[in-house]
Parts: structure tokens; sequence; C-alpha cells
């Protein structure tokens, strides 16, 4: 046992000495201390590195060895140092460069054509052989990037009152990514603070160039609208193309009006209706709807909440057949996508090389693990009981070993999490697996030609 | 002459719009060129790519450039003899291919360049002649089959109402990996379904230009190849000179000498270069007057620079004396100035050496220049933003060898390094390993020299976002439209071209007032 595992199993014989004494002896919050502690006992290393192995770790002929040790990692320390163009070569020297580092936050980069670290030696060449030639395709949805469409918080903050727009981006995305590109290996993963990360993990995904990237991520943009532009999304054609017809019947319609509409009361005041009404593009119909909602003049039998009958009002006043303008037609379906479609941060998508947060990170700030999301289950999914750093030490405090076999997650609420991130990878492996063997097949009749 | 090439009949070449069948290229012409026709030809190709160029990276939208690309073919590629233009588009090809193929970032603009004039090329041509063409070019796609067709028709009919378009029952469907069509997916003008793409014929130029890129791709490799291991050293007196001559792409006029008119004196220099250098000469300038000192990269840019501009020899010896005199003549002494400095500078201007007169750097030339810590030469309009301070952290390395470290990075990079970056530096030294690296970005460095050049507000956000694309000489000509508050349509390609075009704003601006 190396000494810094040592100095960690002193502290944990300490805490769990204390915890005799006191109920909570865990404050909140993060510390290095209890940074240390996760990254020695909780943090999945050794899954993280068959993830990002891709089954080249196993003893097929065909495993590319290299492969692992040419992915750049990097490293945010305390005081914001940034190591950038680490790597690996094993699971053991990841293991151990995170135990001594104890990085704030792990970002993980591309697989470059060399080793990262040796890098300039093969610069030196003049012939520009460093290059990223494998990166999952991955996405970033930012809970910031909806504050004109959410009232409960802003910035930063979330609750479960905004939450399901996230839902809706998991749901959209995810259908897409499966339906229409045909991946298979999706994680999507929290973010640890506003929002949640999508990684792709298809070898065809993995191997898409930049131009494609930035093509995937334009596909899925919608909002288009800046700052000072009330009409964010323009839907013009005929009908709506299959990808957005599918997303709107299937999941924007629903989460619009059943949830939505209510939890942020979208029509309770005139400032937010006014910016609603702003959306049609034909004035007499709104100022029609604002002379209606304005003042108290709500009809008094509606014992119904004042955003679904307002709602029904507009889109009766829109969808009546005596307005058949043109551009009028879209404008129910325009509002819903302006309220709910999702948001993402372009740039993170478009390039190879952009660094990512690794899932199982802890957020500085707030404490709480980047735990993996399973798509099929995200509605159940509530950010605000994510498991914190301080809890999951405290939880190892204040439980013993059951068996011998038993590792130190299962008897945490971490335990979920990894459970999710394990079915991804033993699903992801299978088909590397085969994707493998396939290629072995496929240099053998080669050489048979 | 002779070219191998695809069965075709040459007939009705001549009479397409381009005035030449467009070709795949998927054979190397085995002919005699003469090797006049051989730059020549390879120079109006060149031309023609750097039209191209320019119009992307100044975002013409597709129906201008397809102008724009009939135009410069046009303009630059036609032949006197009917019969040879065809020749003339294949061997000039084949030579940038030589020319383009021996570097990564080379290889990709004449890939991207390539690929462009290849696009709207195609586009040009009718549906009739497009498909005879994709089936010439032997690509790997077949229609859908009517039973595919009908088992997808209702998608594909919604898409094309989605773009405002019908769908014709006889319109013939392309079925490729969606990687294929990146630019239809984008816009959502094609049906997506597991992975593939349904592609209508009025498309498919898209999946051509992939086709031809990416057999292009692997061409450049192959060729690369070839020139280092053979015709490198067979053509080394015949062809090489020519490639190497080509690689810069610089086509404007020679700026070797400067024009008879235009000699400046040493007392003018200074005002000059605030009102007229290009910012990289403006900085190398700044960098001597301020250290008294400028390494050898640095020297050549700007001395040759300031040959092109117009100052004598004698002149230049003067300036470069004067500079030096109050450091480095206390510390090398007057003779080894003579002896070193004098020297390289009477080379610059052919009194010495080989007596080549020496041509002043193109963009092309100082772009792709490398200076490492230290240099000031370069485009700083690239470097700037890359040259981030590497520092390499040797662990146990005593602290106060690398607090010295971090004071010398930050005399280079004032803005890079702040105090409390300096105490962290001194605080978690242990848990970095012997190769950990520290980058800062400086795009603020590239800020505060625009600023200092009289660039503001918008205009700097302009600059700064082609900068981020990587274009550089469009962020020069930006800084140049600032700076002198005129438009410059034909843009910056020789720092000495933005030195003679801007005496000349300020020359007509002083005579109208
Ligand atoms: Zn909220």
């Amino acid at each position: 046992m190396s000494k810094d595992e040592n100095l960690v199993e002193d502290k944990m014989q300490i805490d769990q000495h204390d915890s005799d004494r006191l109920q909570k002896n865990v404050p909140d919050g993060f510390s290095e201390d209890y940074l240390k502690v996760y990254y020695g006992k909780l943090f999945p290393c050794v899954d993280i590195y068959r993830w990002l192995s891709y089954g080249n770790d196993g003893k097929h002929p065909a495993c590319d060895q290299s492969y692992f040790g040419r992915r750049e990692f990097s490293f945010t320390l305390e005081n914001d140092i940034y190591l950038r163009f680490l790597s690996f070569n094993n699971v053991v020297e990841m293991e151990s460069s995170i135990r001594k580092k104890c990085p704030f936050k792990i970002d993980i980069g591309p697989v470059y054509t060399v080793d990262p670290a040796k890098r300039r030696a093969y610069a030196q060449g003049g012939n520009n052989v460093f290059s990223p030639i494998e990166r999952e395709l991955v996405f970033d949805i930012d809970m910031s990037d909806y504050d004109d469409v959410r009232y409960c918080c802003s910035g930063a903050d979330v609750c479960l009152d905004c939450w399901p727009l996230m839902n809706v981006a998991i749901k959209v995305l995810d259908m897409s990514l499966r339906e229409d590109f045909g991946f298979n290996h999706i994680l999507w993963v929290y973010s640890g603070r506003r929002g949640v990360h999508c990684w792709v993990c298809d070898g065809r995904a993995r191997r898409l160039r930049d131009e494609q990237r930035a093509s995937i991520a334009e596909y899925f943009h919608v909002n288009k609208g800046g700052e000072n532009n009330a009409k964010k999304v323009n839907l013009t054609g005929a009908v709506l193309h299959p990808f957005l017809a599918r997303s709107y019947t299937e999941v924007l319609k629903d989460s619009f009006e059943k949830k939505m509409l209510l939890s942020q009361k979208l029509f309770a005041s005139e400032d937010r209706f006014q910016k609603i009404l702003q959306i049609i593009p034909d004035d007499s119909i709104a100022s029609e709807l604002l002379d209606k909602w304005q003042g108290n003049r709500r009809s008094s039998i509606s014992k119904e909440d004042v955003n679904v009958s307002r709602w029904e009002q507009l889109k009766h006043v829109l969808q009546s057949g005596k307005h058949k303008v043109q551009g009028l037609r879209r404008c129910v379906e325009e509002i819903i996508f302006t309220y709910t479609f999702p948001r993402l941060d372009m740039e993170v998508s478009k390039h190879m090389n952009h660094l990512l947060k690794a899932p199982f990170c802890v957020h500085p700030k707030t404490g709480r693990i980047c735990v993996p999301i399973d798509p099929n289950d995200c509605d159940d999914f509530d950010p605000t009981t994510v498991p914190t750093l301080s809890q999951l030490i405290e939880e190892l405090n204040m439980s013993n070993k059951r068996s011998e076999s038993e590792e130190d997650w299962e008897r945490t609420s971490l335990r979920k999490s990894i459970e999710i991130f394990r079915s991804f990878l033993s699903a992801l492996l299978k088909s590397c697996k085969k994707e493998i063997n396939s290629n072995v097949r496929q240099s053998t009749d080669a050489r048979n030609w | 002459m002779e070219i191998v090439r695809s069965q075709r009949e040459p007939t009705h070449a001549a009479a397409s719009t381009t005035s030449a069948k467009l070709s795949f290229y998927r054979f190397a012409p085995a002919l005699e060129v003469r090797l006049e026709d051989f730059e020549l030809y390879a120079i109006d190709r060149l031309r023609v790519l750097q039209g191209i160029s320019d119009g992307l990276s100044r975002g013409k939208k597709p129906e201008e450039m397809e102008k724009l690309v009939t135009e410069l073919w046009r303009a630059h590629m036609r032949h006197q003899d009917p019969s040879e233009v065809m020749n003339k588009d294949i061997i000039s090809h084949f030579v940038l291919r030589l020319v383009y193929c021996r570097t990564d970032e080379l290889r990709k603009w004449f890939l991207s360049m390539e690929t462009s004039l290849f696009r709207y090329r195609f586009r040009l041509e009718s549906p009739e002649s497009q498909r005879s063409l994709m089936s010439e070019f032997q690509l790997p796609y077949k229609a859908i089959s009517r039973a595919e067709f009908e088992t997808v028709k209702e998608k594909l009919n919604q898409v094309a109402r989605s773009i405002g378009q019908s769908l014709n029952a006889d319109t013939l469907f392309f079925k490729a990996p969606f990687e294929e069509v990146p630019e239809l997916f984008a816009g959502r003008r094609v049906f997506l379904q597991k992975g593939f793409a349904y592609v209508a014929m009025h498309q498919v130029v898209s999946l051509v230009a992939t086709q031809f890129r990416s057999n292009l791709s692997k061409c450049l490799v192959l060729t690369n190849r070839k020139w280092t291991s053979t015709i490198r050293d067979t053509e080394r007196d015949r062809l090489a000179p020519i490639i190497e001559a080509l690689s810069t792409g610089y086509l404007g006029p020679d700026y070797s000498q400067p024009k008879n008119s235009a000699e400046i004196s040493l007392k003018d220099i200074n005002g000059l270069a605030s009102s007229s250098f290009p910012l990289c000469m403006r900085h190398l300038f700044d960098k001597l007057r301020e250290t008294h000192h400028l390494k050898h990269g640095g020297r050549m840019q700007l001395g040759l620079f300031l040959k092109g501009v117009g100052l004598r020899l004698e002149d230049a010896l003067l300036f470069w004396k004067s500079e030096f005199s109050q450091k480095v003549l206390q510390i090398v002494g007057a003779e080894r100035f003579d002896k070193e400095y004098a020297y390289s500078i009477r080379h610059n201007y052919g009194k010495e050496g080989k007596r080549t007169d020496y041509t002043p750097y193109s963009c092309q030339k100082v772009i792709s220049s490398t200076p490492s810590t230290g240099d000031h030469h370069g485009c700083p309009y690239r470097h700037f933003r890359t040259d981030a301070v590497q520092i390499s952290l040797v662990q146990n390395f005593p602290t106060a060898f690398v607090a010295a470290f971090v004071v010398y990075a930050h005399l280079l990079h004032p803005s890079a390094i702040t105090s409390s970056l300096f105490d962290c530096f001194l605080t978690s030294l242990s848990g970095l390993a012997p190769d950990d690296l520290i980058y800062f970005n400086s795009e603020e460095n590239l800020r505060a020299a625009l600023t200092k050049m009289g660039v503001c507000g918008r205009s700097v956000d302009g600059i700064l976002d082609k900068v981020r694309n990587k274009h550089y000489q469009i962020a020069c000509t930006l800084t140049f439209e600032a700076v002198h508050d005129a438009p410059y349509d034909s843009g910056i390609n020789h720092p000495n071209q933005y030195f003679d075009a801007s005496r000349k704003i300020l020359q007509n601006k002083m005579e109208s007032t």
C-alpha cells in the first residue's frame, strides 16, 4: 500500500471512531480530504478504463494495445491549475495519478494519433503527425440557456419545476440519435449542477470528422433567434421534417401542456403572456388576446387554471378556421418549440478535441457527483437528491462491509449510478468485441485476396 | 502529348459550361509537358483555388460561389487551343497535388479548395450529365428499388414538403451512410433512418463531392510518399525547384525590389511604422525599439520587409546598428556586429554569399513560420493565440528555480500570469509530474495589440472571430479596413502589399484635404 493510501486509511479510521460519538460528523461541502477518500474508495476507475478502452484491453490479436494510452486526459487541480495532455498506459497508472494529484475536475479529450504526452517529440519532423483521430460524439445542455423560458430559477440554479426541460432534451436527442442516426451506445450524465452531458460511444460516432459533428449539432439546432429577437423558432414549409414532427408529437407537446405550462405559470402574468404573444406574427390576433387577458376579465364560471384556459384560448384563435393565414398555421408549434425544444451548447459538439468532464467527477460548487442518467427513466431523475461527496463519505463511515467481496460503493447511494453505468458498459463492450472480431475477419479476407 | 484517362469521348467537352468536362482525376497523365506549361498551368489553377479560398472565408453564399467559380474558371483556365483545355485542367491538378502533398496543412487546404471547385463545377452540369458523370466515376451508389421507395415514400414526401418541394413519383433516391452528406442532414433536407440518408437526385452533388474528397485525400497521402521516396531526388534539378516555389502560394507582385518612386528615409520610419506597417511588422518594430534586440527569424522578417518598402542598404545598416547599439553592441562589440549582423543584412540585399536578392516574406510564409519562445516573428493573428507559455515543470526542482521561471514567463506574457497563479505554483508543486504542462490563453495579447493599432470595439471582435476560425489573412484585412476606415476587397496576401495599399490610401486622403 502506498503512503498516500495509508493516509486515507488513517483518516477513515479516525472518522469512523468519531462517528460513534457524533451523529453527523461530516460537514457538508467539498474538501480535498473527502475527495481523496472518494477517489480511493468509490470512483469507478476500472469501469472508466474499460469504457475508454473499447475492448482494446483484451488479449485478442486485433486489439490495439496503444489505444487507451493515446487518449488525452486533463486535470484541473486546486486553484485552477490546469494540466493538459496527460495520458496513461493502463488502469494502474491512471488510478495512481488520480489518487496522487487528487484533481478537482477530470476532463476527457480525444484519442490522438500518438501519445499526447509525447506529442512534442513527434512534432519535430515538421509534418504534423499529432492530431485527434477518435472521440465520442458529445453534447452539453445547460439550464442557464433556458433562462428566457423559466421563471422558477435562473443561471446555474435548477429545481424540480424546470428540470423537466432537461428530460425533454434527453428524450428528443436520445430518440433521434437511435432512430435517425442509428447509434446504440449512448451515455447520459448529470453535469453536477445545471445540466446534462451526452456521450455517444458507437465506433461510427467516435470516428466522425469535425464537419460531420457540426452537421449533427446543426440538425438538432432549432432555437436560432438572438437575445433581441422575440421569435426564436422559425418553422417554415408546409409540414415539419419527420424528426421535428416526431419530437413534437411524442415529447414536446405533452411536456409543454402537462408540465411547463403549469409549473412555469406561463400565462399567469402580463409580462409572461406578452412574451408568448410576441411570437404571433399577426398583430390583430395578438392584441385581440391581449385585450381579453388584460385586467381581470376572466370568465367567471371558469374554475380552470388560468394558464390552461389562456393557452386553450390562444390555440382556439390561432387554429380556428378564420385564420388560415400562411405563417399562423405553424404558430402553436413554434411556441411549443420555443419553450421546450433542446438548446445545445453547439461548440462542445463541433470539435473532436473539445474536452468534456468525465462521469463520476464531483462538482466542486455543489459537491454532487456527475452520475449517469438512464434515459428511459429520466422522468424519475431528481437533481436535488443526487448523492453529494459529503453524503457518500458519511454513508461509508456509518456502515461496515457486509462481506469480504463487497465493494465500498455497494453500501452507498452511488450504487444505483454505478449499476446504470455498468449496464451501459456491458452492452457497449459486447458490440466492441464483435467489431474487433469482424476487423480480424476483414483483414484475413484481405490477405487471402 | 498523351493522357491516360478513363474511357471517354472528348468530343462535346467544349460545349459544357465550364468548357471542359469534369474529371475525377483518377489517373495521373502520362505525358510530356513543356516545363513552362507545367508551371504556368499550375499558377493559373492556383489563382482559381485562391479565389475560392477567399470567397469561402468571406462567407459567400452557394449561389455567389457558383458565380465566382464560373468567373474564376473562365478567367484562368481557358486555353487558346480547345483540345488543350481538358489537358490543362488535368495537368494543373496533378502538378498542384505534388505541390500541396507535402505537409498536413498544405494537404488540408488543397483538399478543401479542390473539393469546392469540383462541387461547383458539378452543380453547373445538367441533371443528365450529372447522372452520366456518376456512372462514369463509378460511385458506389445505386438508386433505391421501387419496393424500398414505397416503404419510405410517406417520409420522403414529408421531407420534400418541409423544404417547399414536392415529391415527384419518378425522382430517383440514393441511400448513403449519413456521414457522406453532412451538409444535407445539417439543414434537415434529407430523411434519415437508422444511420442512412435518402438522397434525392437533385441533391447528389453532396454525395459526389464527398467521394471526390475522400478519394483525393487518399491520393494526396500516396503522392506525398512518392514525393519523399523518389520524385524529390529524381527531379532535383527540374521539377523540385518549381514545386518549392509554388508551395509558398504567393502569386502577387514581387516585392524584392522597391518601386522606384517609393524610397523611404530613416527619419520617416517611426511614423510609417505606426501608420502603415501591418501588425506582424509593427510588433517586430516595437519589440526591437523596446529591447534593442531581435532573434534571427525576426531580423529576417522585418529586414526583408524594410527592404521591400524601400529602405536602402546603407540606411538599413545604420538602422540596425543604431537599434542594436545600446545593448548588443555593448555585449557583442562593434566588430562582431559588423561580422555577423551586418553580413546578414548585406546578404538580404544580395551583397554577400550567393548574391541572390532575397524576397520579402509573403503572408503565407509568415503564417507558416514556427516561432518559439522569445521569438517575435511570425503572424500575430496566428501565433499570439497559440504561442501560449508552456512550462514544463520538473518535479523536485527547487522552488526558487520555478519561481524564477515564472517571473521569466511573466516578462514574456505579462497578461498571462497573475499573482494568484504565481502563488499556485509555489503551493502545488509537489503534485506535478515531469511532463505536466500549464497553458495560458493569450488572446488578450492580440486584443491589446489591436487596440494599440487603433482598432476597437466591434471590429476587434470581428477580427478575433476570424482568428478563431483560422482565417489569419482575413483578420489582417479586417484590421487594415478598420485602421484605414476604408474597404479593401482584394485581401491582404503580403505585408508589403499592406504597406503599399496603406500609403496609397493615406496619400489620397492627404491630397483630398
Ligand atoms: Zn427551477
